[in-house]
């Protein structure tokens, strides 16, 4: 009795935690989700979000994800792959996940100072004989600024899944005739799908929702749900509307988390007997 | 050997860091379809040897012949050896016929080949009907038969085992030495067999390489081996074994102590100081007077086939005797054997001049 008494005051803050952060906001966002602006209950903001400008938004939102993922998973997985093989990994893999420490918005900042007209990525094109281009407000800077933000995220899963992973497999692929390419194909990457996976979870799901990086560096050329979502609280003020992306924003997520949460048979021991 | 060696090691060095000589000086040859054991203890260069023979990493200094090509820069993937890991190193994704299938499909070969090969080998092992198990559901000996499997299925000219047996336990230990033996003399391939356990060595191997230390200390048959050791080390690594010093005064004559005895070593220098190896089994229990030593029994223990005896002469020096008979602690016996079971061994003797010695003792006999 003692102890299920100790254990159940042990989960006392689990439990206002949840109910306090995840399940009263979820709930209070599904409620205002069922009202219009003038506070009449209504299933129209549903309907609304069926039309091609939220499809649209969607479909824009998702694509802006996808090119954040892909690029951050292209860059990572070989960064991740070299850095197993340094010497002091741990020292390295600390240098990458430092910026993620550092404030978001101070990192935004500084990336508007770089690619600005005056920044020193201007100069250095002046060099060249280029004249002062706009870098900043296009989709290249919202991605390249989003993939720098969220690469840590992508590394540090793949790293531990390629750390984990057993080398004398890779000594007996070569020893059965592989090709180091075929050797990455056949073993190293199946062996680290979970890695992939976790990393793709990382940085899609938030990636889904940006909204601060999109209106500091994208300006109002990339709108996504993230950007809806704050417009209708803040600007047009329909917290209706904006719940309402919000709930299918929500249902989105825990989609993609189902989807990249599958584990691989086999690959949850990476080799490791 | 007129044959060209499958292997040859020329002088061959390795290391890591300018300190640490992993091998030193190495030089063998291997014949064809033989099974060879690399022998010694923990740490002395014998995954490094099979490593370098396969490809995985390359020498620092000599040169490694496969049938008489120079093969230092040919990487693992492109060499006709296959490895059993002495973790097994199966494919954990893959289910027990991909696994055994995986060189198979690099080579591209047809589905219906492959099919037909993975299940051949299989059964070689033992494992039919096991071909949809995942790893993960095979016990250890399976997973070994498997990684076996893995390997003989690409037909290679060399199989390396890196102590494939060391995680079993001792029934089953036994049953694969005989299954592996069998498997090497059925396919008459060449298998290179690491091991640090000497009975395992002997009981296996067409020749036993005895390393110690990054360098060959002795190589021959495990006969040879067993009752002509080169040196203290291998004597003591390679069986139970009374190793005492003493001194060779003249042909046919040794002295133990204070006492002469008979022998059938010669052609060393007079007074010369020696190291002496008397096996336990070689050594009777007698009555003091019919015995040529005189040790008092200090401890007994029953080992099922014969009794372990640790007994003491006056000098202090220790023989272990094995013995169906039975003695009394604290009693004195003595001991007989002999002259064939004294092995005298000269002090830093290089294997070359050992062997050397060792057929003048064979010329001479016929001779006589
Ligand atoms: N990657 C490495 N870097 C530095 N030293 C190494 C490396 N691999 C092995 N060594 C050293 O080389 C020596 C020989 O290693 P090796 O693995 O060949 O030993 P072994 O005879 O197989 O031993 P065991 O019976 O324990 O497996 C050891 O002293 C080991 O510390
Ligand atoms: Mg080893």
């Amino acid at each position: 009795m003692q102890t299920k008494n100790t254990k159940t005051f042990y989960l006392i803050p689990y439990f206002a935690w949840i109910l306090l952060f995840v399940i009263a906001p979820i709930a209070l966002i599904a409620y205002y989700s069922l009202f219009d602006l003038s506070g009449n209950f209504t299933l129209d903001n549903y309907k609304n979000f069926f039309t091609s400008i939220y499809l649209k938004l969607t479909l824009s939102s998702f694509w802006y994800a996808f090119l954040i993922t892909f690029f951050s998973l292209i860059v990572a997985y070989p960064t991740a792959y070299l850095l197993t093989k340094t010497k002091h990994k741990q020292l390295w893999l600390l240098l990458i996940i430092i910026p993620s420490w550092i404030n978001l918005l101070l990192k935004t900042y500084a990336f508007i100072g770089i690619f600005g007209l005056y920044g020193p990525i201007n100069a250095f094109l002046n060099v060249f004989g280029f004249g002062e281009t706009q870098i900043l407000f296009t989709d290249f800077s919202f991605i390249f600024v989003s993939v720098y933000i969220f690469i840590p995220f992508m590394i540090l899963p793949i790293f531990n899944a390629l750390d984990k992973l057993n080398p004398s497999l890779i000594d007996a692929s070569r020893d059965l005739g592989a090709s180091s390419w075929t050797t990455f194909t056949k073993v190293i990457f199946p062996l680290t799908t979970n890695g992939v996976k976790a990393g793709i979870q990382a940085v899609f799901i938030p990636s889904l929702s940006l909204f601060m990086i999109t209106r500091l560096i994208a300006g109002n050329k990339v709108i996504t749900l993230g950007t809806a979502i704050e417009q209708q609280f803040l600007v047009t003020q329909n917290w209706g509307m904006g719940s309402t992306i919000a709930v299918f924003l929500i249902i989105f997520m825990v989609i993609v988390m189902i989807i990249t949460g599958q584990r691989e048979k086999g690959a949850t021991s990476n080799g490791k007997n | 050997m007129s044959e060209t060696p499958i292997i040859r090691f020329e002088n061959v060095t390795k290391y890591y860091d300018a300190e640490t000589t992993v091998l030193t000086d190495i030089n063998f040859e291997l014949e064809r379809g033989k099974f060879y054991t690399l022998l010694g203890p923990s740490g002395c260069g014998k995954t490094t040897i099979l490593r370098l023979i396969a490809g995985f990493m390359q020498p620092s200094g000599g040169n490694i012949y496969f049938n008489g090509k120079l093969i230092n820069n040919v990487p693992a993937n492109e060499r006709q050896v296959n490895t059993v890991f002495q973790d097994y190193a199966l494919f954990p994704h893959l289910n027990v016929f991909e696994n055994v299938a995986f060189g198979l499909r690099i080579k591209k070969l047809g589905k219906q080949e492959i099919q037909e090969k993975v299940l051949e080998a299989l059964k070689f092992v033992n494992l039919s009907g096991y071909e949809n198990r995942e790893i993960a559901e095979m016990s250890g000996g399976q997973r070994q038969r498997v990684a076996i499997a893995r390997a003989i299925v690409n037909d290679p000219e060399i199989i390396l085992l890196d102590e494939p047996l060391s995680a079993l336990d001792l029934k089953l230990r036994s049953e694969m030495q005989y299954e592996l033996r069998e498997l090497q003399q059925r396919l008459g391939k060449t298998f290179i067999f690491v091991t640090h356990d000497q009975e395992e060595a002997l009981a296996m191997s067409d020749e036993i390489f005895v390393l110690n230390a990054g360098n060959i200390e002795q190589s021959g048959t495990p006969m040879d081996i067993y009752d002509e050791p080169i040196n203290r080390f291998v004597a003591d690594f390679i069986g139970e074994s009374n190793i005492v010093s003493g001194t060779m005064v003249a042909d046919f004559r040794v002295r133990i102590g204070g006492k002469e005895f008979e022998c059938v070593d010669q052609g060393l220098n007079p007074n010369e100081n020696i190291d002496i190896v008397i096996r336990p089994e070689d050594l009777e229990i007698t009555t003091v007077e019919k015995g040529k030593m005189k040790v008092k029994v200090d401890t007994q223990l029953f080992r099922g086939v014969h009794y372990e005896l640790s007994t003491y002469d006056d000098e202090g020096n220790e023989w272990l005797v094995h013995s169906t008979k039975k003695a009394e602690v604290g009693a004195f016996i003595g001991l007989d054997f002999d002259p064939e079971a004294i092995h005298v061994m000269r002090l830093n003797e290089t294997e070359e001049e050992f062997d050397k010695r060792l057929e003048s003792y064979g010329e001479d006999a016929y001779a006589n």
